[in-house]
């Protein structure tokens, strides 16, 4: 896993169809760090996660990421290769089965771990022939959770992780962005909820 | 296994699954190709023969017209096409790759297919090669410029008719020399043809992951 030293976000500003969502917008998080971004409705937390994973151009501002080689990236898609997306919609194909969802992003990522046991760690082993269309959207999520873990990626980008989920869900979530955290990396999340663990929070006023 | 060979893959085992297109396309190039001698009838059994590679590269572009609207669309709907454009592929290579597994499940059947429609059209003895050939050689380029529709309407729903009117526009010189090559207006149609297909398949994907990438961020 590259290591991500510094994300640095500077003075970010929003639009979306002419209307302006926020503007101002600083914060950064260090290597180990997690940080919420928090707000009500409409607030502009999943524009601001969007703009982070360089699919939204932003209106104004700077998203910086130092890599603790020395070098600085500041450019969309090479960002990109250092994200682990978990978004608002799960990203499972229905049609295939569990296990041929979490075999197609280990492939896709190259991934060499133990397939088994990264479902095991997000309790869908019993559950890897059945059809991903017959999954409650919790274990839709658990899947979406274990594309996070296979991708090995330094930054992970959040958005509602802990929607859909019991309460051991809950926890799991928490464990996972804990020991990525104590591993050297970086986590932010959009939410509405307490994680349940030590995380710097952001607050998006609405503009 | 490389995540590009993983991408066509999954393409291919999704478009043999339930709300796939592979078998779809395939059945509804026959059928049009079945139903044109009952319209045009018996009397004219030589007037069959001339059109016949026209009505089949008509029914094969419509055929691959079909399956192109959930090109890009199912993965922007279920959250894939975020992933795919933040993994270690391109979306350019992404695009490529659905490109290539949309071709190997619509366009190649076609091809297959297309020697039994003929004889159905009676299509005279010594333009079947031409036929298939042409057909080899064309379809690329249907599932190749279909692409680029593909994903500029990927966000709208029930995209399909808009898809239609910008994407069958664009393929006539498929047809055109397509059809030309079958009723042997000689080399230069299938020259053509190649020219389209191969210009066709080489720009594509960059244009499709262009589109894709604007949609992204709407």
């Amino acid at each position: 896993m590259a290591v991500v030293s510094l994300v640095e976000v500077q003075d970010l500003a929003c639009e979306r169809g002419g209307r302006r969502v926020f503007r101002n917008v600083n914060f950064a998080a260090a290597t180990g760090q997690a940080l919420t971004l928090e707000g009500p409705n409409g607030a502009g937390k999943t524009s601001a996660l969007r703009m982070l994973a360089g699919f939204i151009p932003p209106a104004a501002g700077e998203i910086r990421v130092h890599m603790s080689a020395g070098y600085v990236i500041a450019d969309d898609e090479e960002r990109g290769r250092l994200i682990g997306w978990m978004g608002h919609h799960d990203g499972i194909k229905a049609q295939l089965s569990v296990l041929e969802n979490a075999r197609f992003f280990a492939a896709l990522y190259g991934a060499r771990m133990d397939l088994e046991g990264v479902l095991d760690r997000v309790g869908l082993t019993r559950l890897m022939e059945l059809s991903a269309q017959y999954l409650s959207a919790g274990q839709r999520r658990r899947l979406s959770l274990a594309r996070l873990i296979l991708s090995a990626r330094p930054l992970w980008l959040l958005d509602e992780p802990l929607s859909s989920l019991d309460a051991a869900g809950r926890r799991l979530v928490a464990e996972l962005i804990g020991e990525h955290c104590d591993d050297g990396g970086i986590a932010i999340i959009a939410t509405h909820e307490t994680l349940g663990l030590d995380a710097t929070r952001y607050f998006l006023g609405t503009a | 296994m490389s995540p590009f060979v993983a991408l066509i893959l999954r393409d291919i085992r999704l478009a043999f699954r339930a709300g796939g297109g592979a078998t779809l396309a395939a059945a509804f190039f026959a059928l049009v190709a079945a139903l044109v001698p009952f319209g045009v009838g018996s009397a004219q059994l030589g007037v069959l023969g001339q059109i016949a590679g026209g009505i089949l590269w008509v029914a094969a572009a419509l055929a691959a017209l079909l399956s192109l609207d959930r090109l890009f669309q199912a993965d922007y709907e279920d959250g894939s096409l975020d992933v795919l454009a933040l993994s270690p592929l391109s979306l350019e290579k992404a695009a490529a790759a659905k490109i290539l597994a949309h071709w190997l499940t619509t366009g190649m059947p076609l091809v297959v297919l297309s020697p039994v429609l003929g004889i159905l059209l009676n299509l005279p003895l010594p333009d079947f090669g031409a036929l298939v050939a042409s057909l080899m050689i064309g379809t690329p380029a249907l599932s190749a410029v279909g692409a680029i529709g593909a994903a500029l309407t990927l966000s709208i729903r029930r995209g399909g008719l808009i898809l239609a009117l910008i994407v069958l526009p664009l393929i006539t010189p498929a047809l055109i020399f397509g059809a030309g090559a079958v009723n042997g207006t000689g080399g230069g149609a299938f020259l053509f043809l190649t020219a389209f297909s191969l210009a066709a398949v080489a720009l594509s994907p960059f244009a499709a992951a262009a589109s894709a990438r604007l949609n992204l961020g709407s």
